[in-house]
This record gives C-alpha cells, structure tokens and sequence, in this order.
C-alpha cells in the first residue's frame, strides 16, 4: 500500500509539473506548424511567468495576472514573427534573442521595481491559484484503488491544469478540423502552395504567432502564480527547451504532445522527490546526477528513441513570394 | 553588380544596428528612471577610464574573443553551437586536472598542457551533440543547450566530491602550484617601462586569443578544411556531392569549435582564479553567439566586437557602483538587443539602405 501512496503522489507531481511542458509544447506545436521554428519558447514563458507575478501581486487576482503574462509573451511572440517573418531573419537567432531579452529584461525591471534580486515580491491568497476540488471527490476519497486515483491524482490542481489538458483535444481539433488548421499545416509545408490558393502566408504564419504567444503565457503564468507563488530569476530552467524536444519526441501531434510532456513531467517528479537515489544500499547516485537527469534523457531520447522525426519542411526558411 | 558597396555591407548596416540596440537599451534604462546618457558615461569611464579598467576590459573580450570564434566556426558550417558555456565549463576541469596533476616548473610548460586538456575537453563535450546530429539527426541546437545544463552539473558534482579542496569550505579546487601562474599584464608591461594596474586580472591570454584569432582565420580561408566547412555550409547537398562527407565535416567543425570555447579556462581558470571555481563562465559562451553575429564570423570582426563586449560588461559592473536601481543584467538586455537587430533584423536595415545605394547609382547613369 505504501508503495501505492508513492506511486499515486509521484504521478500526481508528474501531472503538476507536465502543465507548464504541455503549454509550452502546445505553442511550439503552432509555430512550427506553420513553417516558423521557435527556439524563444523558453524566454516568452520567462516574461510571462515575470509580468503574471507582478499584475498578479500588483492587483491580487491571478486571472490580471494571467492576461498580463500573456500580453507579455504576446509581444516577443510578435518580434520574432518580425523578424522572421517580415524581415526573414535567421529564426535561431532570432529565438535566441528573445531568450536572452527575457532573461535580461526580467532581471532589470523586477530589480529597479521591488529591490530583491530579480525576484517578485511573495504572492498569497487571490494573487495564487488554489486547487480546485473536483465533485464527489471527498466522498469518494475513502474507496480503495479508485478513491486516491479519483481525489489525490486528479482532483486537486490548479484550474491551469484542467485548462491546459483542455487546450489539448482543442488544439488536435483546430489542426484538424477546421479550415484555419488545414490552411495552418499546409502553410508549413508548402507555402507556395497556399499562397497560389489565394490565402496570405505572412498572415496565417502571425495567426499561427498569436497563438503560440497566448500559450507561452499561460505556460508562464503556471509557472509563476500557481506552481510557485512568485518569480524567480530563471525560473523556467530550460523547459522551453525541453518542451522542444518534447514536441520533436511527438513528431509535432497533439496527442502525442501531451504523451510526451507526461512523460518529462515524470522525469522532473522523479529528480524532484527523489533526490538522491540508493540502490541496494551498493551505489549512492548524487544528487547532481538526479538534477541532470531531466536533460540527461531529453538527449536520449531525441537521439535513440524518436525514431524518423520529419519536420514540417518548410520549417525555419522565410517564405519568399515569387517575383 | 553588388547591391551596395562593400564597405556599406560591412560597417555601415553593422553600426547602424549598433545604434538601434543602444537606443532602445537608452529607452529601457529611461523606463527605470535613470538617465540613460549618464549611463553611457559611468560605462565608457568604468572600461577605459584606468589602467585597471582597461585591465578588466581587455581580461573580459579575451574570453569573448574565444567564445565569439567558437561560434563563428560551427556558424561558417552553418551549426548553431549553442554550448559554449557548457564546453567551457567542461574546459575548466580539463586544465584544472592537468594543472593539478603536477607541479609544473614553470608556465611556459604548463600552459601548452593546459592548453591541450581545456581543449581536448571542451571538443569532447561539443562532440556527443556533433556525432548525434550528423548520425542521429538530433537536432544540435536542443543537444548543445542539454549539454550546457549536464556540464554545469557534472562540474558542481566533481567541485563536491574528487576536486574538491579539502581545506576549503566552498565548492572549489585547490590552488593551482606557483609553477603554473600566467604572467599578468602587470608583469608582462613592467620591464617594458609600463606601468599597468595590478589589481586587473589581464593575463597572457590575451595573446592566445590574438593567436587563435589568426588561426581561425588562416583555418578558414587558407585550408582545404576550411574550404569544406564554409562549402558544407553554403550548399550541404553540393558539398556531399562533391565528395565532402556532412558526418566528418559535422564532427571536425564542431570539435574545433568546442576547443576554441575551452580557451576560456586558460584565461579565467588558468591565468585568474588559479584554482577551479563553480561559475567561472559567467555567460561568456552566450556572449560568443553576439559577438560572432556582430563580427560577421570574421576573426578580424570578432576581436573588435569581443572588444566592445568587453567594456560593456567591465562599464556595466562600474555602473552598478553609480547607479544601484540598474542591474548587471542589463549588460544581457543590451547583448540581447544586439543579437535581435544585428542577427534576426538584419534586413530591417539593410533593405532600406540597399534602395538609397540603389537610387543613388541610377542617378549618376
């Protein structure tokens, strides 16, 4: 039974800490769909996760919050679709430089503004997200097998939680049921083809931006107001990368994405709760091993298990119209 | 016919740029209530204002020196190495283990050993993300930045465990013997009648850096190597059908270029810590990505764009004693800003001044 416990709270963590992954798997999923490569996932989430916590604290309700990050996130979405899409600029480079103007920019202000290093000041009550307690989950809390499944793993998280396994059969339905997302796919791999058919490239490629700017905020927002209470300088820690790696393991699908964020989520759950592993009291794995491990097996796993990834092939090169 | 004149396409669009990073760094520097123009002044007077300064300016650009090449290498293949950081702190433990290994009778015959562990280390971690994308077709870019991550914690695990000094309370190394001190330019400059600040950690380094940067650009456009690696880049499939393999090509150029980032640690490692600290990068391998796209992955460009980092990141320490509501994260912001506008809108610039050269030209005809 003990081992059950363990096992329930290791997969209730993985979810936790899957969100902010899945979100930002989510937002590279649109941008990369569309023909636009985005390595400044990771910075985008880091100004939304930086501007949630301050309209959060400043106000004291997380949903200001919330739209303060996504407005965040919204504006360096629109400068690398600038520079990658209007000015076809190099969109590595690009990426990279919003990465870095995130990391930089939240540093500064969150210094000049509250005088702590970087950090925002600390968030409680509204300016948090609390659990949301699913129906009949108390009641149900004693059942054995189901009861702990039902209220410890999948009631008690955060609305952003539920919101961002929502956004999952959405985004699957928006690539693939609509005209927007038909449109959205072939613009990433053809868009010469799209452009013959009448429909503006360098519109549906902003579009496909907004989108991914949205979630990134919502990724950084998580992060901030609801799995921390406040910013911390570098908060994100490479997830932007990682959930680019996530996104390449699940060969640029949503299901698949969601798949592929648990299973990093698992990996962090474990490196988070158990930090120095013994095994038969022979070896003691240091904890640094433990912390690497995370990255460890995203280079594993991109390298041995993804199989043949084929990219959306217009990926990374600037459309340019026929003259 | 060229659209505009060289000199147009390598310094004018380059510094107009320039210009457009440190206005809008001025409008972030406004936006937090400090006058931006007594910033530029605290900045210039901190990098250049003394000897020590200077001193500070020129330790800095030889790191970025070596990083900006490291940089620029892969870029001439077209490989986007974004491990610096990590090569060079896997570098670190390189030189420390072979300055630690002996008791070096003098520095002349330290450095070359130095030299080869920091660099062998440094391309052996810039290999793995090399060899997994020519072979696995991982993306390098992702891989390198992994690697980043796992070398600072393979450097924090060896810092608490077998390098770790046993007199020491702190995560760090023992102190490197007598025998392996770089001279400073203290030492270097006083026989010569030069008196330069002690304090400053400006070492031989430099020099290195200077060597490297040559080399670089002998590799580059006076080899047969180099002729494949910038082939490789401007054109893979010409370049495999004309017999150039992508897998070798791959390794090689990023073999090179994880070297070349480990040069760091003979600068700060070696000639100023004398002993192996935790974060003794500082982001300088991030800094190579600025400079390179600044220098237009020129040798010649990088040492003049290394040199301007330099002051930033000296004038931008100096400015944290004058004006205590800015941070040093600033300096990032302004590297950022450079990237953006040098690197990805490039063409914001250059279009508009291509048309006036353009305009120009049919005038006269």
């Amino acid at each position: 039974m003990d081992s059950f416990v363990q096992l329930i709270l290791t997969l209730d963590m993985s979810i936790r800490l899957s969100v902010v992954l899945l979100l930002a798997c989510l937002a590279g999923l649109f941008s990369e769909r569309s023909g636009i490569v985005d390595i400044g996932l990771e910075g985008k989430m880091l100004v939304a996760a930086f501007f949630a916590a301050v309209g959060a604290y400043e106000t004291g309700n997380a949903w200001v919050g919330v739209m303060a990050g996504c407005a965040a996130a919204l504006v360096f979405s629109m400068i690398h679709g600038l520079a990658s899409i209007t000015y076809r600029g190099n969109q590595l480079i690009s990426g990279v430089a919003v990465n870095f103007l995130a990391s930089g920019m939240t540093v500064v202000l969150g210094n000049a503004w509250y005088k702590k290093g970087g950090q925002t000041p600390t968030l409680s009550g509204n300016a948090r997200f609390h659990d949301i307690t699913l129906p009949f989950a108390d009641a149900l809390s004693d059942v054995p097998l189901i009861g702990p499944i039902y209220s410890d793993l999948l009631s008690g998280h955060k609305p952003l939680v539920y919101l961002a396994f929502l956004i999952v059969p959405l985004s699957w339905w928006v690539l693939y049921r609509t005209r927007f997302g038909l449109r959205l796919r072939a613009v990433g791999e053809n868009p010469a083809s799209v452009d013959t058919a009448g429909i503006s490239v360098v519109k549906l490629r902003y579009q496909a931006l907004i989108i991914t700017g949205i979630l990134c905020g919502l990724a950084g927002a998580y992060l901030s107001t609801a799995q921390a209470a406040g910013f911390g300088k570098e908060m994100t820690a490479g997830r932007g990368y990682i959930a680019l790696a996530a996104l390449i393991f699940a060969k640029w699908r949503p299901w698949y994405a969601m798949g592929a964020c648990l299973l990093f989520g698992l990996l962090e759950a474990i490196s988070n709760l158990y930090p120095s592993i013994n095994i038969f009291g022979l070896v003691t794995i240091p904890v640094q091993f433990t912390q690497a491990l995370p990255y460890i097996l995203t280079v594993v796993i991109l390298a041995g298990f993804v199989g043949k990834a084929i990219p959306p092939r217009a990926g990374g090169e600037p459309y340019v119209k026929e003259q | 016919m060229d659209k505009m004149p060289r000199w147009a396409d390598v310094f004018l669009v380059p510094f107009i740029n320039l210009c457009l990073a440190f206005m809008v760094s001025g409008l972030v520097v406004l936006a937090i209530g400090e006058n931006p123009f007594d910033a530029i002044y605290f900045m210039v007077k901190g990098a250049l204002g003394s000897t020590s300064g200077i001193g500070y300016t020129l330790y800095y650009a030889t790191n970025y020196i070596f990083t900006g090449l490291a940089v620029a290498v892969a870029f001439h293949a077209r490989l986007f190495n974004i491990g610096g950081e990590g090569q060079a702190i896997v570098s670190g433990i390189g030189v420390a283990v072979v300055l630690l290994a002996f008791d070096w009778p003098h520095w002349m015959l330290a450095l070359p050993f130095a030299i080869i562990g920091g660099g062998a280390f440094g391309a052996l971690w810039a290999a793995v993300p090399a060899y997994l994308q020519a072979k696995r077709g991982s993306h390098i870019v992702i891989t390198t930045i992994m690697f980043n991550f796992i070398g600072a914690a393979l450097i924090g695990y060896l810092l608490n465990g077998i390098l770790k000094s046993p007199t020491s309370q702190n995560a760090e190394s023992s102190g490197f013997g007598p025998g392996a001190h770089l001279p400073t330019a203290h030492e270097m400059l006083a026989p010569l009648g030069i008196e330069f600040s002690k304090s400053a950690p400006l070492n031989f380094a430099f020099i290195l850096a200077l060597i490297c940067a040559f080399l670089v650009w002998l590799l580059i456009w006076r080899t047969r190597l180099g002729f494949q690696i910038r082939a490789f880049g401007q054109n893979e499939g010409a370049a495999q059908y004309a017999g150039i393999s992508a897998v070798k090509i791959t390794i090689l150029t990023m073999l090179i270029s994880g070297a070349l980032a480990g040069m760091l640690a003979i600068n700060v490692v070696m000639g100023e810590q004398e002993r192996l600290i935790k974060e003794f990068v500082e982001g300088a391998g991030f800094v190579g990505i600025a400079v390179a796209l600044m220098g237009r992955s020129h040798p010649f460009g990088i040492v003049l764009a290394a040199l301007l980092f330099g002051m930033l990141t000296q004038g931008g320490f100096e400015l944290l004693w004058e004006m205590p509501t800015i941070s040093k994260e600033l300096v990032l912001v302004i590297q950022a800003l450079i990237i953006l506008f040098t690197g990805a809108l490039d063409n914001m610039v250059r279009n508009p001044v291509e048309r006036i050269f353009l305009r120009l030209r049919k005038g006269r005809s």
